[in-house]
């Protein structure tokens, strides 16, 4: 009997080819452009080997490898290792985000929406849907291999050369191939498309931290970890191939797994039992307050994580700042030298400026939740209830007041947790915390504003991302571009004192804090006076 | 008593009335229909009723209060079904339940799982994999497991099959026999016929009928279908006879009803071989008014582009 597992894959193929051709050619784009302007930004911004060596030594910290991997060649920090060393780590973690995203939306996503079974029904291979999806992927990493490795090379830069380019490509679609295989197993073992998805990127955050406690600690954990082998190609310093071809000769293993799960599952199956949610409501949840934390609970707790490690390494480039700063012209210009306090202390309230701008990003987010579930038409089942408007929109102004305290925090404590651990000269915990709570009164006004637009100009709400854009440019870039001091006062964060270097002002603080209470009961007044719709 | 009642209710979005001086009142223990085809206004007014939209002008009251500033209060009391039910998709079907009926205040947790028997909904699967049906059957089941004194129900069944649709109905009968009131907008005839003592028909934001189906009927007249040993060339010019249509040996038509005896005294005269009567459905009123509108706007349209 003849097996017709896979007939049709090649008309599959050019399906897959005719619905993805965008979304594939952006991808390859962006890692082309990504790749090739930041190889280029580095060898502008260090200009010869000392410059490049000064980098190597703020490198050679656990933080540091445990965030871009181990250095190799930091004796030697040419050009190609100092890309490879700080980028190559990062952009196979992308890499393998992509080839997760892809090849859930072609093989789970398709069999949920039951795409899957129309296409079942035509004379096609039981296999064929997983095996063209597996062959466009391997297409989109060979690409990938060679648009960078070429790319790089064509840029002509010193220490660059041809092997070490292409090696540079093939470390990453390599590590796209066998993502690509374990999301394909995923989506057998799965039944939904959010489940594969869920189970791949944890699979690829866990071999990112794997790989971070290895490299830092035990190297044998490393090798547990595809990123681990990508990085141990030591390209551009040694140009191992080898740590290359294990991982191509794993993904082909990991993809016959896949198939083989394929071949023995009824379709719209998995082997993961269908996880049933809660019959009951827990009773934390029912509450317009409890609902409005519930909904965003994942996200809230990501980014309580994202701050502490931003924080974390913002922290650990203090131990180094001194031989940063003697190197580094554009930084001195940003300072405003200080007697009395310490290189860290002055450069607190420019790390903590930027920090607190990203904390108001979960804060507003938060608050504004409460305009998309008014878009989407769920608002009624609560306004259509027992709650009031007042009680709706302080429940979400609440739990924004709430996360920018616990964000700032975060970002505080990980920055003074991490920067203590490889300072020499220690300063207490409590001076990075009140550095970054400081913030806190300029959030909470951006949150007054936003309940403002959401109260009387829904459809303006938009201009508070603008609005924090601005700050972001004024504050940030305020000394380096000699902004005029009313430029800057614009912005809430504007007016916050740089402490520890200025002193605090309370008075400030009040006002700011007196603005943002009286801008969030103006909301609450439109937002009961307004209709509510879609 | 009335539990509902809007006077002269008008919402304007811009220049366009989708309310246009509606008047209804719904008394107690009573299921008052409101029907109309898409876009009449019907859920303009049931959220206008409900303190989502405010209104232009007029008034709009439910247990005697203003519904738009004591929409808390009177939420207390009332459960609501939206037509288009939208529902966290990261949640489970059971968890929106309880959450509808902690925010209404007053759930019958028994009641609930009765329900959801009753319902064949599966409260463990979460609001993304739900069709538009099952859907539908959290906000039903949420909305006749909460103690309400009144039920806003604005086309409920759009996305229900005919046994749940059964089910539907029931539920809305024990309600009507505890005495509650529902206010069901609609545009299925046949369930509102079924179920409802009043209806007021919508069309272009304008009440253009209100009564009880007895009422309305008692306007259109009678559906009759009979046949005659010798034909009856001259029917059309009886008064009080419209719409004759030949059904193979047989004529349908439909009589006034003040004109009822003298036509039947006229057929009687031909010989009555058979003869049917049966009260007009809702759709035949309904494409009525319906018909009648269209040809006034017609009318009027063409006056306008011959003037």
């Amino acid at each position: 009997m003849a097996n017709h597992l896979f007939d049709g894959t090649g008309e599959l193929i050019r399906l897959i080819v005719r619905r993805d051709r965008i979304r594939i050619a952006a991808w390859l784009l962006g890692f082309a452009l990504m790749t090739l302007a930041t190889a280029a930004a580095f060898t502008d911004l260090y200009q010869n080997a000392a410059e490049r060596q000064a980098l190597a030594e703020t490198m050679k910290n656990p933080a540091m490898t445990a965030m871009v991997g181990p250095g190799f060649g930091l004796a030697n920090y040419t050009n190609g290792a100092m890309m490879a060393h700080q980028m190559l780590l990062m952009t196979a973690v992308v890499v393998g985000l992509m080839s997760v995203l892809l090849v859930t939306r072609n093989t789970r996503a398709e069999e949920e929406d039951g795409r899957t079974e129309m296409i079942r029904s035509l004379p096609v291979g039981r296999l064929s849907g997983l095996q063209s999806t597996l062959w466009v992927m391997l297409a989109v990493n060979v690409l990938l291999t060679l648009i960078i490795g070429f790319g790089l090379y064509a840029l002509g830069i010193e220490g660059m050369d041809l092997e070490g380019s292409l090696l540079y490509g093939a470390a990453l679609g390599s590590t796209g191939l066998v993502f690509a295989a374990i999301t394909a197993v995923f989506a057998q073992l799965s039944q939904s498309s959010r489940g594969t998805l869920g189970w791949s990127v944890a699979v690829l955050l866990l071999a990112y931290l794997i790989r971070g406690i290895g490299d830092v600690g035990n190297e044998v954990l490393s090798w547990f970890s595809p990123l681990g082998w990508a990085v141990r190609s030591e390209v551009y310093v040694n140009n191992y191939w080898w740590p290359v071809l294990l991982t191509i000769g794993v993904a082909l293993a990991i993809s016959g797994l896949a198939l083989y799960l394929n071949s023995i599952r009824d379709l719209g199956s998995g082997f993961f039992p269908a996880r049933t949610g809660r019959i009951h409501a827990s009773s934390a949840m029912l509450s317009p307050f409890g609902l409005a934390f519930r909904l965003q609970r994942t996200g809230i707790i990501a980014w309580a994580i994202g701050m502490f490690v931003l924080g974390a390494s913002y922290g650990s480039v203090l131990g180094d700042l001194e031989a940063f700063f003697a190197d580094v012209d554009l930084m001195q210009e940003l300072l405003v030298v200080q007697e009395g306090f310490t290189l860290v202390e002055q450069f607190l309230p420019i790390l903590m400026s930027v920090l607190a701008i990203i904390a108001a990003i979960p804060s507003l987010l938060a608050f504004l939740k409460l305009k998309s579930e008014e878009k989407n038409g769920r608002i009624e089942h609560l306004l259509g209830r027992a709650v009031s408007r007042t009680r709706l929109m302080g429940s979400y102004l609440v739990l924004a007041f709430l996360i920018s305290i616990v964000m700032t925090s975060m970002a505080g404590l990980g920055m003074g947790i991490v920067g203590n651990s490889l300072m020499d000269e220690t300063l207490p915990l409590s001076t990075f915390y009140y550095a970054a709570i400081v913030y806190l009164p300029a959030i909470w006004a951006m949150i007054g504003l936003s309940a403002l637009l959401m109260g009387w100009f829904k459809s303006l709400t938009g201009f508070v991302w603008l609005y924090l854009a601005f700050s972001f440019v004024v504050v940030y870039m305020g000394s380096l571009f000699q902004f005029p001091e009313w430029v800057v006062k614009i912005s809430p964060f504007g007016h916050i004192p740089g402490w520890p270097i200025e002193s605090m002002d309370f008075g400030t603080a009040a006002m700011l804090t007196g603005i943002a209470v009286l801008l969030a009961i103006a909301g609450v007044i439109g937002y009961n006076k307004r209709d509510i719709g879609l | 008593m009335s539990v509902l009642k809007t006077s002269g209710l008008t919402k304007k979005f811009g220049d366009f009335a989708a309310l246009d001086g509606v008047d209804i009142e719904v008394a107690e223990g009573e299921v008052y229909g409101f029907i109309g085809p898409n876009g009449a206004g019907k859920s303009t007014a049931i959220r206008v009723l409900l303190g989502i939209l405010k209104a232009s002008s007029g008034k709009a009251e439910i247990f005697g209060m203003d519904a738009w500033k004591e929409s808390v209060n009177i939420h207390k009391r009332v459960a609501y079904v939206p037509g288009d039910v939208n529902l966290w998709p990261n949640l489970t079907g059971g968890e929106v339940i309880d959450l509808f009926m902690k925010l209404n205040g007053n759930g019958d947790k028994g009641r609930r799982d009765e329900l959801t028997r009753r319902f064949d909904l599966d409260p463990t699967k979460k609001c993304r994999t739900y069709s538009k049906g099952n859907r539908q059957k959290v906000a039903l089941v949420a909305a006749f497991s909460s103690n309400a004194d009144l039920y806003i129900l604005d086309e409920p069944t759009s996305g229900l099959d005919p046994l749940m649709e059964r089910i539907f109905q029931e539920c809305v009968m024990e309600a009507k026999a505890q005495g509650k009131s529902i206010l069901l907008s609609s545009h299925i005839l046949s369930e509102v016929e079924k179920l409802c003592d009043k209806v007021a028909i919508i069309r272009q934001g304008k009440i253009i009928e209100t009564g009880s189906l007895q009422d309305l009927r008692h306007l259109t007249g009678t559906v009759m279908l009979v046949e005659t040993q010798r034909p009856m060339p001259l029917l059309h010019e009886v008064k009080g006879v419209r719409g004759i249509e030949e059904q193979g040996d047989a004529l349908s038509f439909q009589v006034d009803a003040e004109e009822l005896d003298r036509v039947i005294r006229y057929v009687s005269e031909f010989g009555i071989v058979r003869m049917e009567s049966a009260p007009p459905t809702l759709e035949e009123l309904f494409m009525r008014h319906y018909e009648e509108s269209s040809e006034v706007d017609r009318k009027g349209e063409e006056a306008v582009h011959r003037g």
